[in-house]
Order: C-alpha cells, then structure tokens, then sequence
C-alpha cells in the first residue's frame, strides 16, 4: 500500500471522530444556546416580562412572557431531548 | 376576556421554535440515529398536529374578518394534515417519501394564506409586515420538503426545512398588534402600543 494512501486512510479514520464528536457538541449545546437567547431577549426588552412589574396587569399579560417561553423551550430540550439524543450518537 | 392577538401568535411562535428545534436536531444527527428511541420519531408531528388542533379555537373566537377566519381554518387543516402524515410515517402506516409533499402543501397552502389575508402594504403595522414576511418565508421554504421528498438524504433539504420553522417562530415572536416596523407606521394603524 502507497504511503500517500495510508496517509489518506489515516486522516478519514481522524475525520469520523471528529466530526461526531462536532455533532454531539451541537446537540448538547442547542439547549443552552437556546435558553441564553432568552435570557438576552429578556436583558434587552425587559417590558416583555410583565412579571419584572405585575401591578395592574391582566391575566393574560401575566401569562404572556415570550422570553421566559424561550428559556424553557431551551431547558425542556437540554433535560428531556439532548441527554438521549447525545448517548445514541456516541454508541 | 380574551388574550390578544399577539398573544396568541407568541404561544404557537413556541410551537414552532419546538418543531424547529426537534428538526434542526433530526437534520445533524441523521435519520437513523434520530429513530433508534421510538418515541422521538412522534415529537415534531404530534406537535405539528397539536399545533393544528389549537388552531381551530383560534378561528373559533378571533373572528375579526371572514378571510381571516377562513386563514386560520385553513392553518388548521394543513398543520393537521403535514403531522397526521408524518404521524403515521413514524408509525409506520405510510412508507413512500412522497408523503413529505404534504408538508410541501403545508407551507405553500400558510403562506397563501398569510398574503392573502393581510390587507395591507409591508410598512403599514408590524402586523401587516409580519404577515408578509411570514408568507414568503413559508413559501420560499416549501422547496425544503419538495426537494426532501426527490431527496431525503439531503441535508440541505433537512436544514433548510427546520430553518423555515426557526425562522417563522422569530417573526410570531415580533409580532405586536399595533407598533412600528422600521420606525414606521402609518396613521391609520391607531396607537402604537408596548
């Protein structure tokens, strides 16, 4: 076998690896990344949470908190979704 | 007491973000490896098809125009159909991959829909922008499914695919009744408000 092709092989061997690894990386990620972009949402248009400042609100304002609703989309994917996901990827 | 309109789009803008997020997963790890926990298979279609179950209350009691109601029961029915089918692919009912054009009609049949239904030009509101933008997001990114279906291999096609559910969530995420786009509005909007 020619050393250029062993070489070739070598780096396809080095290359699964890696790029599984990437993916398990993603998943494991999304969920956080997720909830941060709630939680800068949040920092950015603090009205949007009308729970900061409840006084006189009604209740679907109460109930109506888009950045909270991101946070925990991102959450219910990194606990519910991701730990599996990631374990399958990795067998 | 009703919730407002807006309310309403930031509630299925979290459905949407579910679906996308569940999509965009499915499209990085493969389809093999997304299917090997049974369970997982049903997340976005049951979710698709809850989407378009609620949405029949929507147009139930937001009865402001009739072609407004007529593009809810229309979302509606197409959410109901694209998770039905992709129910019973998981399940295993239906086997070609060309059941994957009914979420092609989906989206086509949404953004009709949404231009159809908003009567006014893109800096009118927020709203009428969004209705815009919506609808040709949703039309753009039916060619996801369509290639999905020719190929199903393709990532682009998946990516793409969760890609116009992210993107769809941001826009109901902006969504406020009457506020400015661009530091526009026009007069006959009424009062920005929050």
């Amino acid at each position: 076998m020619s050393a250029e092709l062993v070489t070739e092989l070598k780096a396809g061997e080095r290359e699964a690896p890696r790029a599984l690894s990437l993916r398990v990386r993603f998943v494991r990620g999304l969920g956080p990344l997720v909830v941060l972009a709630g939680i800068v949402w949040a920092v950015v248009q603090p009205y949007r949470i009308t729970l900061l400042h409840p006084h006189g609100q009604g209740f679907w304002w109460l109930l109506a908190e888009p950045p909270i609703y991101v946070v925990l989309v991102g959450l219910l994917f990194r606990f519910v979704v991701a730990p599996g996901l990631a374990e399958d990827l990795e067998e | 007491m009703m919730p407002r309109a807006e309310m309403v789009h930031w509630w299925f803008a979290t459905g949407f973000l579910i679906i996308g997020l569940l999509l965009v997963s499915e499209a990085v790890v493969g389809t093999e490896v997304w299917g090997r926990r049974p369970w997982r298979r049903y997340l976005w279609p049951g979710t698709c098809f809850l989407l378009g179950v609620l949405m029949w209350p929507v147009m139930t009691f937001f009865t402001n125009s009739t072609i407004h109601m007529a593009a809810h029961g229309a979302w509606a029915q197409v959410l109901m159909l694209a998770g039905g089918v992709e129910l019973a692919r998981a399940r295993g009912k239906l086997h070609s991959q060309y059941w994957r054009l009914c979420s092609s009609l989906a989206l086509l049949v949404s953004g009709g829909a949404l231009l159809v239904h908003e009567q006014q030009h893109w800096l009118f509101a927020r709203s009428a922008f969004l209705h815009h933008a919506l609808g040709w997001t949703l039309i753009v990114g039916a060619v996801f499914p369509l290639l999905h279906a020719f190929r199903p291999r393709s990532f682009v096609a998946a990516t793409g695919f969760a890609t116009t559910f992210l993107v769809t969530a941001v826009l109901l995420y902006c969504d406020r009744d009457t506020a400015q786009i661009f530091g526009y509005i026009s007069r006959n909007a009424g009062y920005p408000h929050r």
